[in-house]
């Protein structure tokens, strides 16, 4: 077997605010593959664009990685020098961001915004090998080359989205994390994007961790699921076997509050809200609302085992 | 970028549209004073023994049809604008025979001078010091210099041009207490002995001036700068591996001038009414200093004469800014508006 790309261990990101710490990152580990696109799915707040920023080693005072590896490349991102991690970023580890109307600086051309990033990474080029290299970026994500000398205004947001994943892709990193890509976009241009993502992902040999809370939309392009919940990692497996059967009752939950068309008008979520950080639940973190809790989940925090090769849950019922 | 010129035909129509208007608000609110300027004049003549009662009538008579005020008022007010169309400016009442326009020419360079440079170097110093102080990745130190610099700017101008004189020029005689240049050495702009005496007469004006004006472009840039540090496009910046001066200033400081560009603009259409009491302060032989003393004196061709002039100033920084804001800011275009 070779060695996984990225190897994330027992990360901690707390925010220390008045009240004490908030766990937003709590105890994560998870290893993602060469060429594999991997979802990281949970509700609001649970921690996962946290994630995002913790890999991006962009997490902002009062946050803290308090502790854990991140280890891309033989490297522990979390023991880099600042410069050392600004190095790595987008060359080797890129992000697509969240809100891709506001993520290019208004005012500044396409070309120069594409550009800026691989100059500040040693990359010498002649005024035509820019206009090329742009050119080609361009072409990789479906844009028409006259996008160059424009300015963010006069591009659609399904258009900004594609020049900040040409952007991504625009040093070949190796992993590219990609936090909602298409959250701000109706469904038929949240397609599209995908469809270049997917493409460009084969093309490059990527890895891609996708950051989403759309399990529909993970269930059709992501190889392997990552579950969280409150800071926590529940679940880890190959997607088509977590949708079969789902380990862990929260993922269970999630997946069956996908709106099936046979059933017009029914709603299934999972009842309750996701507890407070500050002071998560003793025990599992989502007995709470978990319909299977019993005693030794209100005790005992599950571990995160491999329960069958390449499949890891938290949760006492698989474990105990 | 092209200016189309029907966008630069409406900016124009607009500014002129303001400069009636302007100079017509500039004729009647003088008019409101109950006094007479000519009567004034001549009671002043009459007491330092230079016009005998007698002959005070028929002066004042000549003077008044001179200055046409024995006509309506809707008769001054035309022949005042139709003048103004014309940039005649007319005769100072209390300073005859001199134009109106040669006071102005005499005076303004005195203003622009200390003003100018003041404005544009608090400019600057504030831009620089309020973006330190609001970008996250720069010494907490520089967070010290924001309370003096929130004092001085509470200050008003003319207070902080009373202690400075008081303490600097009275007590400790660095510099000259008033004046734009020596009375005992020859006004010779060609004499590098009289420019440094000129200098030295404005740098304390000039530094009460900086010292107020600084406080508000450091506040302004750094809540600007911390505002735009939490847009998503600095986050991607990051993202990026961008270096840090390339995010501050491509990204950051590029996206912050835009408005403390246009506020420079509109202070330097105010440039030379704003100083005027520090002007008078210090008896500065500048453009405000003398439209306070237009405005004791009643000199209504003096004050429609320097206000029209200040209006001009500033009617044509706007039209300036709007002009350059495209150029600055690509999300503005000419078409609209």
């Amino acid at each position: 077997m070779t060695e996984p790309v990225l190897q994330v261990k027992n990360l901690k990101v707390y925010y220390y605010v008045e009240a004490g710490a908030v766990k937003a990152v709590d105890d994560v580990s998870f290893d993602l593959d060469f060429g594999v696109k991997m979802g990281l799915v949970g509700e609001s707040g649970s921690g996962k664009s946290t994630m995002a920023l913790a890999l991006m080693r962009m997490i902002r005072p009062p946050g803290k990685i308090e502790s854990g590896q991140m280890i891309l490349d033989g490297m522990d991102l979390v023991k880099l020098s600042e410069e050392k991690m600004r190095q790595i970023r987008l060359r080797k580890l890129a992000m697509i961001p969240q809100g891709a109307m506001n993520a290019l600086n208004p005012v500044m051309r396409i070309d120069r915004q594409l550009v800026d990033g691989m100059l500040d990474h040693g990359v010498v080029m002649s005024k035509e090998e820019r206009e090329a290299r742009v050119g080609q970026l361009l072409e990789m994500v479906d844009l028409a080359p006259k996008v160059a000398k424009m300015y963010p205004h006069e591009l659609s947001g399904g258009m900004q989205q594609r020049v900040t994943v040409a952007q991504s892709i625009s040093m070949e990193p190796d992993v590219i994390i990609a936090d909602e890509p298409t959250s701000a976009l109706d469904v038929v241009i949240q397609r599209q994007v995908m469809d270049t993502i997917n493409r460009l992902q084969q093309r490059l040999g990527l890895s891609i961790i996708l950051i989403g809370h759309d399990m529909g939309l993970m269930a059709q392009s992501v190889d392997r699921l990552a579950v969280m919940y409150a800071g926590k990692m529940m679940e880890i497996g190959e997607t088509r076997a977590m949708f079969r059967s789902p380990l862990h009752p929260y993922t269970r939950l999630l997946i069956e509050s996908l709106p099936v068309l046979e059933n017009k008008g029914v709603f299934s979520g999972i009842p309750g809200i996701t507890p407070s950080l500050l002071n998560p639940p003793e025990g599992c973190v989502f007995h709470t609302r978990c319909p299977k809790a019993w005693d030794l989940c209100r005790e005992k925090i599950p571990e995160f085992a491999e329960v069958q090769p390449g499949r890891w849950v938290a949760c006492h019922l698989h474990t105990a | 970028m092209r200016i189309p010129p029907s966008y630069v035909l409406k900016r124009i129509g607009f500014l002129v549209a303001v400069l009636f208007t302007a100079a017509t608000i500039n004729f009647l609110i003088p008019k409101l004073a109950p006094r007479d300027p000519v009567q004034e004049l001549i009671n002043q003549r009459i007491a330092s023994g230079g016009l005998t009662s007698e002959g005070a009538a028929e002066f004042r008579d000549s003077l008044r049809t001179l200055y046409g005020l024995d006509k309506p008022l809707w008769q001054q007010y035309l022949t005042y604008i139709w003048n103004t169309m014309r940039f005649d400016l007319g005769y100072s009442i209390v300073d005859y025979p001199q134009r109106v326009s040669t006071i102005i020419g005499q005076t303004v360079f005195w203003t622009l001078g200390f003003v100018f440079t003041s404005t544009i170097l608090a400019f600057l110093l504030g831009t620089v010091v309020g973006a330190l102080v609001g970008w996250s990745k720069t010494s907490k130190w520089f967070s010290w210099l924001m309370p003096p610099l929130a004092m001085f700017s509470a200050i008003p101008g003319f207070i902080l041009a009373l202690v400075l004189i008081y303490y600097l020029a009275f007590k400790a005689q660095l510099f000259p207490l008033r004046g734009g240049y020596s009375a005992t050495i020859d006004k010779d702009w060609s004499n590098p002995q009289f420019l440094l005496d000129v200098l030295h007469h404005a740098l304390l004006p000039g530094l009460s001036m900086l010292l107020v004006s600084l406080g508000g472009w450091a506040l302004g840039m750094r809540s600007m700068m911390v505002t735009v540090e939490g847009q998503d496009y600095i986050t991607f910046a990051e993202a990026k591996g961008l270096r840090g001066s390339r995010i501050f200033f491509r990204y950051a400081l590029r996206n912050t001038l835009l408005p403390q560009v246009t506020s420079l603009a509109m202070q330097l259409g105010l440039i030379v009414s704003g100083a005027t009491l520090v002007e008078s302060i210090f008896s500065y032989p500048g453009i405000g200093n003398r439209l306070g003393g237009a405005i004791r004196a009643l000199d209504y061709p003096l004050i429609y004469g320097i206000v029209f002039f200040l209006i001009v100033g500033i009617a044509l920084a706007t039209l300036i800014v709007d002009l350059i804001y495209p150029f600055l800011d690509p999300r503005i275009s000419y078409s609209g508006g």
